[in-house]
């Protein structure tokens, strides 16, 4: 069984902390991604569970396994790089190859699960090629191949599509996941991109400054952020944020707006609202003063400010819609997608 | 005529340096005196190839066809007979032979120790600095007084050394005995030149990227095995590079230090080419023979310096 635990992973590099008692349990055969801004940790965190950094405090385990201490050719994980990291002097056949003749595989083994991978990742017209005639595209799934024929218990990327342009990216997105549930495989997939983290995954770990800031599935982490972070990071375009007074169940913005709401909070909070989420009204309370419209076919984005205050803001609108600069467009805020959080800490309040 | 193994240097490294911003757009907006300036530029670079490389090597190539007289009162022009004779003297072609034996010794242990050093360098994290500033250092000890540093060392009678070694029963006097002589001067020249070496290779281990270096270690792969199967191909083109430098090197730059150890000997067991120039034209006097000579060590340059550029520059394919 390849489930994995992290308990209370710390890793220090001297004196700065850049990874804080991090705590996962991972299913067997799970998708975890771990998504979080450049320089959050991600990789850290990632090259701790492959062996490729030494832990400073805490446990990370395979199984029922502590592998701490084990090097990365006994943790029976692959990974798939950023950069690929294909081995430049060697053939494609070569390069997939390596790590089973490491392991004394019979010849015929190893034939046998270098032509398995390559018909899965149709790469098998290039295998006599080396990585530098290949595009990118094909390099990425080379270094697949080289991930799948080891046969792991464990699979973990680190930002592998990230080299790719838009469209193949998509494409690949999605074959990973196809392979990943084919495969059954346990893995952890690491990107800053929210699209691939709410695509790809089972669960997600959104990391922020080293901390976990939530751990659920993605529409757990959509529907219910537990932290402003989260909000803000999850879900394009992005969550608007206006500080508020709560009291009794209402909400009082700062110019002056009134809007019902479920929240037991009183004081301070900071109301969030997803673009999307605002419901155009004739009569609705929220008032939006037109900066500037997006079009982009199937919706309209709309960025503007509340009338009258300096306070952004962004409504959705479905299809094609004719505003411009100026214009003032009427909003209703439905209670039930409204996400309230502490205005202090930025944790969410139910 | 000793000018020779600096001219084999120069031929080498000159190239790079002389193609240097020759068309940098900034520059076209400037306009000096479109002829005087850049002749006045290139000018100390002209005259010094003029006086002490094109100078003396038209010199060597003309006395190599007159034969003189032992008192130096007269000369005569006699085309090829130098060279002829040259051709047909045992003892030159022996000479050709120990010089290829000498090269092949100094650059494969030149190299391999500065390639394992390098290795090494590169997995170490404390002390980086200072393991690798000292691993440099030999480069800047000039070849007589690498000589004399060894002849010390190695002093039959003084040398900690054969004070050693004489505990193993090992009886040491390369003044008597060629095998040792000609050891020790391959271990003195060798070491010279494993600082240039480890430079070269621990910037190629470096260029190496990390993550293919890791890959390799899920893979399965040791320390050991990486080393044979990753780092090493991948360093080929700077090991093709090396190992004409250090033939370069060991046929022309070890006059200094086979000067100060043997001079040569003991009965001619470490005059190598470029030693044989020099002994038979400043104390054997034969300055036809030795400007012969140093034509064929010429056009040995020329023909390495041809191999650099054809292969060296194209890079060794992986
Ligand atoms: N070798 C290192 N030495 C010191 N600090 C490091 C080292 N590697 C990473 N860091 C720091 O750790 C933090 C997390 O880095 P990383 O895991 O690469 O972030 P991410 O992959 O999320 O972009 C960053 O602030 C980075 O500066
Ligand atoms: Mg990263």
């Amino acid at each position: 069984m390849a489930s994995i635990t992290l308990d209370s992973l710390t890793k220090s590099y001297g004196q700065t902390e850049v990874l804080h008692h991090i705590q996962g349990e991972i299913q067997h055969g799970e998708f975890i991604v771990i998504v979080g801004p450049s320089g959050c940790g991600k990789s850290t965190l990632l090259r701790m569970v492959a062996g490729l950094e030494t832990v400073t405090s805490g446990q990370v385990s395979i199984g029922d396994k502590v592998i701490n201490d084990l090097e990365p050719a006994d943790r029976d994980i692959a990974m798939v790089f950023q950069n690929y990291a294909l081995y430049p002097h060697m053939s494609v056949e070569q390069n997939m190859a390596y790590g089973l003749k490491i392991r004394k595989f019979p010849k015929a083994e190893i034939k046998r699960r270098v032509e398995q991978a390559a018909d899965i990742l149709e790469i098998r017209d290039y295998l006599k090629r080396k990585p530098r005639q290949l595009s990118g595209g094909q390099r990425q799934r080379v270094a697949m191949g080289r991930a799948i024929v080891r046969d792991p218990q464990v699979f973990l990327f680190d930002e592998p599509l990230s080299n790719l342009d838009a469209k193949l990216r998509v494409q690949m997105r999605l074959e990973i996941r196809k392979l990943q549930r084919r495969l059954g495989v346990t893995s952890i997939y690491v990107t800053h991109d929210q699209v691939e983290a709410m695509t790809l995954g089972d669960r997600l770990m959104v990391l922020n400054g080293g901390y976990v800031e939530q751990f659920g599935t993605p529409i757990e982490v959509y529907e219910k952020p537990a932290s402003v972070f989260v909000a803000g990071f999850i879900g394009s375009p992005s969550m608007n944020f206006i500080s508020a007074q709560a009291s009794k169940g209402q909400l009082t913005l700062p110019d002056g707006t009134t809007l019902a709401s479920n929240t037991s909070a009183n004081g301070p909070v900071t109301l969030g609202m997803r673009p999307e989420h605002l419901k155009q009204h004739g009569s609705g309370p929220i008032q939006l003063e037109v900066d500037l419209p997006e079009q982009l076919g199937a919706t309209t984005l709309v960025h503007g400010r509340i009338s009258g205050t300096e306070l952004p803001i962004t409504a959705s609108l479905n299809g094609i819609h004719a505003a411009s600069s100026g214009d003032v467009l009427r909003f209703d805020a439905p209670v039930e997608q409204m996400h309230i959080f502490d205005a202090q800490t930025g944790k969410r309040i139910e | 005529m000793l000018s020779l193994q600096i001219r084999g240097d120069n031929i080498i490294f000159a190239s790079p340096t002389s193609f240097a911003g020759s068309d940098d757009p900034m520059l076209k907006h400037v306009h000096f005196n479109k002829v005087l300036l850049p002749v006045l530029l290139v000018a100390p670079q002209i005259l010094i190839t003029l006086v002490f490389f094109m100078w003396p090597a038209g010199q060597a190539l003309y006395q190599s066809f007159l034969i003189e007289d032992a008192f130096g009162l007269s000369r005569e022009f006699v085309w090829f007979e130098n060279f002829q004779y040259l051709w047909h003297d045992e003892i030159y072609l022996q000479t050709f032979w120990r010089t290829a034996v000498f090269s092949a010794l100094v650059a494969m242990l030149a190299m391999s120790i500065a390639l394992i050093l390098a290795g090494f360098a590169e997995r170490v994290i404390k002390g980086a600095g200072a393991y690798r500033t000292l691993l440099i250092w030999p480069y800047a000890v000039a070849p007589v007084l690498a000589g004399a540093l060894w002849v010390f060392m190695f002093n039959p009678t003084l040398g900690i050394f054969p004070f050693l070694l004489e505990k193993i029963n090992i009886d040491w006097n390369h003044y008597l005995n060629g095998t040792q002589a000609m050891g020790l001067v391959v271990a003195a020249a060798a070491w010279k030149q494993i600082a240039y070496n480890f430079l070269f290779y621990l910037a190629a281990m470096q260029s190496i990227p990390k993550s293919v270096v890791e890959a390799a270690a899920i893979d399965g792969a040791g320390p050991l095995r990486r080393f044979w199967t990753i780092t090493l191909p991948l360093v080929s083109p700077t090991t093709f590079f090396l190992l004409v430098i250090n033939i370069v090197y060991a046929f022309f730059d070890t006059f200094g230090i086979i000067h100060a150890v043997t001079q040569g000997g003991p009965a001619n067991a470490t005059t190598i080419l470029v030693y044989k120039v020099y002994s038979d034209g400043f104390v054997g006097l034969d300055l036809g023979g030795s400007a012969a000579q140093s034509v064929v060590l010429m056009f040995i340059v020329i023909l390495m310096t041809v191999i650099q550029f054809r292969y060296v520059e194209k890079k060794v394919e992986y």
